[in-house]
């Protein structure tokens, strides 16, 4: 098996190689054998890949230990779920999801695209195949997943502890498949750059991909984030670490194209600076997986050091020097089709939310390469740690926040000042009343109130919006209530999932905020011993430690606690916190023990106890009791955030115009009567 | 006698069987196999939870290579054998009279910028500080004089009094006004 992956890598190189070779000669020459070359060579090294990657599979599953990969990563007793994603949970092996994933984005590229856009898809398969076959490269000079030791162990050493939660089977595909499928729309601007068909086609081909690459990026931050929260122990979701803050810059500048791109939809601006964004995107990811995988920072989520490292920033190098270089020279080309007009108008708005996003992707950026810089200039290494970063983003967020509120307030081209008052009057009494509330309610924290009062004039922009269409609809064409308010959703998907997901970014924003007000305390505790603790929410809080047990279960040894949870003196229920001693098939100790932290969720505050150990081998524990609130709301903003996505994402509803494209008209919300009576 | 004797009897009994209940609601059973649970940990003491205490830990960051402050790794990572040494090291100075700021410039001085989970706000640490803010600035500054510059453009490309779409009535228009004020209503 070993053999056959191997040469399944072999064959993807050569073929990959072959696929960008002939794709970006028969897009230059026009030649039909070549591009339909390049088609193949992209299906073709999507099956070498696909071979490579069910003979890792194999090799795991048959705990064939000779491998080195299997031995280090997979020991036999671990369980069937986690030999799943023992595939990518060490370098070798995530390489080969990396190339195999993207090979498969662009095998259903070529598939799914629609005729219109076929002119471009000798370049996109060209694109692909190189960076695929710059990945298989890594791996066959670099960090060979089919590495044979030069004797086969009794057993492997098995997976990490941390990694061994549900929370890792899904994070790191959701955020590889974020961060892989960004090189599609790259590919879309690097073949729209090379063609010079510079118009507003070449949108409508990436804007879904980009849409599809930033849902599975949001997806992956949150499970990342949900994973460091039950399972680090911490207490918390987000740390800014070098790892994590790699992965936002992406997602960042993703988010501000899909703002801008509409301004070149609707009016043919931001040609040049739409462009950049897909690029600048594309380079970062790419930068986020060099900072992963070199070990240039340290963090929790890097790799070991390795010589990989070095390819990856020649590559970054040479692909950001080429992509840029081609861009300037086809700048020409990307001359605006109309102008800003007022200052006071939604393409204004839409720059400076471009401005906010990628301020907080530049001083992210700045953040995390500051130690490095520091030590260059300095020679002084320092840490530049959460204080730092809440520091400097959080007023950013926070203006970042109000302009989701204010943008779709204002008027495309000029918005008049009876028109201002019009649309800002009831968000602004709602942000306004939300701050009395609060203020009258004792709080005082100033970023807390602020976060909540722009939350909740965003709030009210969105309500006032889904009132003003769903209204219109009702008198229009006599709907009741709750079925034209579907009809709307339906039939503006772009727009009304967008306010969706502005709504689930105000509900991430606002338990964000909550935390501010978390509250702990550690506690020693002997059975039917009690620790209080008031929470933020005015209740107290009481743990009772039930007892410790100790029990085997699949490959590790359990001592579990069983506290009992009171609220005001009344049971609500029980937790359980856990430290897993795992052990290999022999029943030998191969990790330190490690934590699971016991967890009651609930809308208002999450009830979080920890088991940091025993007192002289007895039953007498010592906890950690954490009170978080709003925790809750980070889990199901980012489900609204999902929701509201798909919905901009599922075809079908009014097809949008684009400025300068042979699509069908945009009719959407206010239009609706007067199409309809033309 | 043998009465005096069997009351002694009965009162030591009956001593011993109360120490012994005693004994058993104030010590906790040891478990069946403490290893598997962990570094054995000390009791907590009221210095652990001080909130003095917690304010400078989370200021001052861990050696072991997690990137958490003290606090937090030695209340998450129950593994490392260093934030609890740094942990007792600041009981010991916050007991030597040491004030939050001197007990921070005691760990920079022992350790580097680098035990600080931020870097202080002086020399190039402030370029660290101001550049994000400085460059958001600076384009923002740019941005609004780019967007004056291409207002005026417009306007000076529009023809006079061309406000109105060139193939809009003043009929059709009104059916607009009308319809845009029926839904603001």
């Amino acid at each position: 098996m070993t053999l056959l992956g191997s040469l399944s890598l072999w064959l993807a190189f050569l073929v990959g190689l072959w696929g960008a070779i002939t794709g970006f000669a028969g897009g230059a020459q026009g030649r039909a054998d070549l591009q339909q070359s390049a088609r193949h060579a992209t299906f073709a090294l999507f099956a070498a890949l696909a071979v490579a990657v069910i003979c890792l599979e194999i090799a795991i599953f048959r705990h064939d230990f000779s491998v080195q990969y299997v031995a280090s990563r997979t020991s036999r007793n671990l369980p069937t779920f986690y030999l799943w994603s023992a595939l990518y949970s060490g370098q070798e092996g995530s390489l080969l999801f990396w190339a195999a994933v993207l090979s498969l984005f662009g095998v259903l590229t070529q598939v799914l695209t629609s005729r219109r856009h076929r002119i471009y898809l000798p370049y996109v398969a060209a694109v692909t195949c190189l960076v695929a076959t710059f990945f298989v490269s890594v791996m066959l000079f670099a960090a060979n997943p089919f590495q044979r030791l030069p004797f086969t162990p009794m057993d492997g050493s098995g997976m990490n502890p941390q990694l061994q939660n549900p929370g890792m089977v899904f994070h790191p595909p959701m955020l590889y498949l974020g961060y892989i499928s960004i090189t599609i729309p790259f590919a879309f601007a690097i073949a729209a750059l090379l063609t010079k068909k510079l118009d507003a086609e070449w949108l409508v081909a990436v804007r879904k991909w980009t849409l599809v690459s930033w849902l599975f990026l949001s997806v992956g931050l949150l499970i990342g984030m949900w994973w460091a929260y039950v399972e680090l122990g911490w207490g918390g979701y987000w740390a800014w670490d070098p790892v994590e803050n790699a992965a936002l810059l992406p997602w960042l500048v993703m988010t501000a194209f899909l703002h801008s791109v509409m301004v070149q939809e609707k009016r043919g601006m931001l040609k040049k600076w739409n462009l950049a964004l897909i690029i600048g995107a594309w380079v970062l990811s790419i930068f986020g997986t060099f900072l992963t995988r070199s070990g240039v920072i340290s963090s929790v989520h890097s790799f070991t050091q390795s010589p990989v490292g070095y390819f990856f920033l020649a590559f970054l190098v040479v692909t950001a020097v080429a992509s840029f270089t081609l861009y300037a020279t086809r700048l020409p080309l990307l001359e605006a089709e109309a102008t800003l007009e007022s200052m006071v108008s939604r393409e204004a708005g839409f720059l400076f939310n471009n401005l906010l996003l990628i301020g907080i992707a530049f001083s992210v950026l700045w953040g995390t390469l500051f130690p490095i810089l520091s030590e260059a200039v300095r020679g002084t290494k320092i840490t530049v740690g959460p204080p730092f970063f809440n520091q400097v983003n959080i007023p950013l967020g926070l203006a970042l926040l109000a302009m989701t509120g204010v943008g779709p307030l204002i008027a495309w081209r000029r918005a008049s000042l009876a028109n201002l008052r019009r649309q800002f009057a009831v968000p602004a009494t709602s942000g306004v009343f939300v701050l009395l509330i609060l203020l009258v309610a004792g709080m005082r924290d100033v970023g807390a109130l602020m976060a909540f009062s722009i939350g909740g004039f965003v709030l009210g922009t969105v309500v006032q919006e889904f009132a003003r269409g769903t209204r219109a609809r009702h008198r229009q064409y006599g709907e009741v209530i709750p079925v034209a308010l579907v009809q709307l959703l339906s039939r503006n998907r772009r727009r009304y999932g967008g306010y969706i997901v502005h709504v689930a970014i105000v509900m991430l924003f606002v338990a964000f905020a909550g935390m501010a007000f978390k509250t702990e305390t550690q506690a020693t505790l002997r059975p039917g011993e009690t620790a209080t603790l008031r929470g933020p929410d005015g209740h107290v809080y009481s743990f009772t430690h039930l007892g410790i047990s100790q029990y085997n279960a699949l490959n590790r040894q359990v001592t579990a606690a069983l506290v009992e949870a009171q609220r005001d003196g009344k049971p609500i229920g029980r937790l359980r916190t856990e430290k897993r001693q795992h052990v290999d098939a022999l029943g030998r100790p191969t990790f330190e023990p490690s934590t699971e932290v016991g967890i009651m969720s609930g809308l208002r505050v999450d009830l979080y106890v920890v088991l940091a150990g025993l007192v002289n081998g007895t039953e007498q524990a010592v906890f950690r009791f954490t009170i978080n609130p709003l925790v809750w709301w980070v889990w199901f903003g980012g489900f609204v955030l999902v929701i509201g996505g798909l919905i901009v994402l599922w075809p079908g509803g009014v097809v949008v115009a684009v400025k300068g494209s042979k699509s069908s008209p945009a009719q959407a919300g206010y239009a609706v009567k007067l199409e309809a009576e033309r | 006698m043998s009465d005096q004797l069997s009351r002694r009897a009965f009162f030591a009994f009956a001593a011993a069987a109360t120490g012994a209940v005693i004994q058993d609601t104030v010590r906790a059973g040891r478990v069946y196999d403490p290893e598997r649970a962990g570094h054995p940990r000390e009791p907590i003491t009221a210095a652990d939870n001080d909130a003095g205490i917690q304010a400078v830990e989370k200021k001052l960051r861990c050696t072991c290579g997690c990137g958490l402050d003290i606090y937090t790794c030695r209340t998450t990572d129950f593994t490392c054998t260093y934030s609890p040494a740094l942990h007792k090291d600041v009981l010991r100075l916050a007991g030597q009279g040491k004030n939050a700021q001197e007990i921070v410039d005691a760990f920079v001085k022992q350790y580097g910028e680098a035990a600080l989970m931020a870097p202080p706000k002086r020399g190039f640490n402030l370029a660290g500080y101001f550049v994000p803010s400085i460059v958001i600035v600076i384009a923002g500054a740019f941005l609004v004089r780019a967007i004056r510059r291409w207002t005026r453009e417009a306007q000076a490309q529009a023809p006079a009094g061309a406000t109105l779409p060139p193939d809009a009535t003043p009929a059709e228009l009104e059916r607009l006004r009308r319809e845009l004020d029926r839904l603001d209503a």
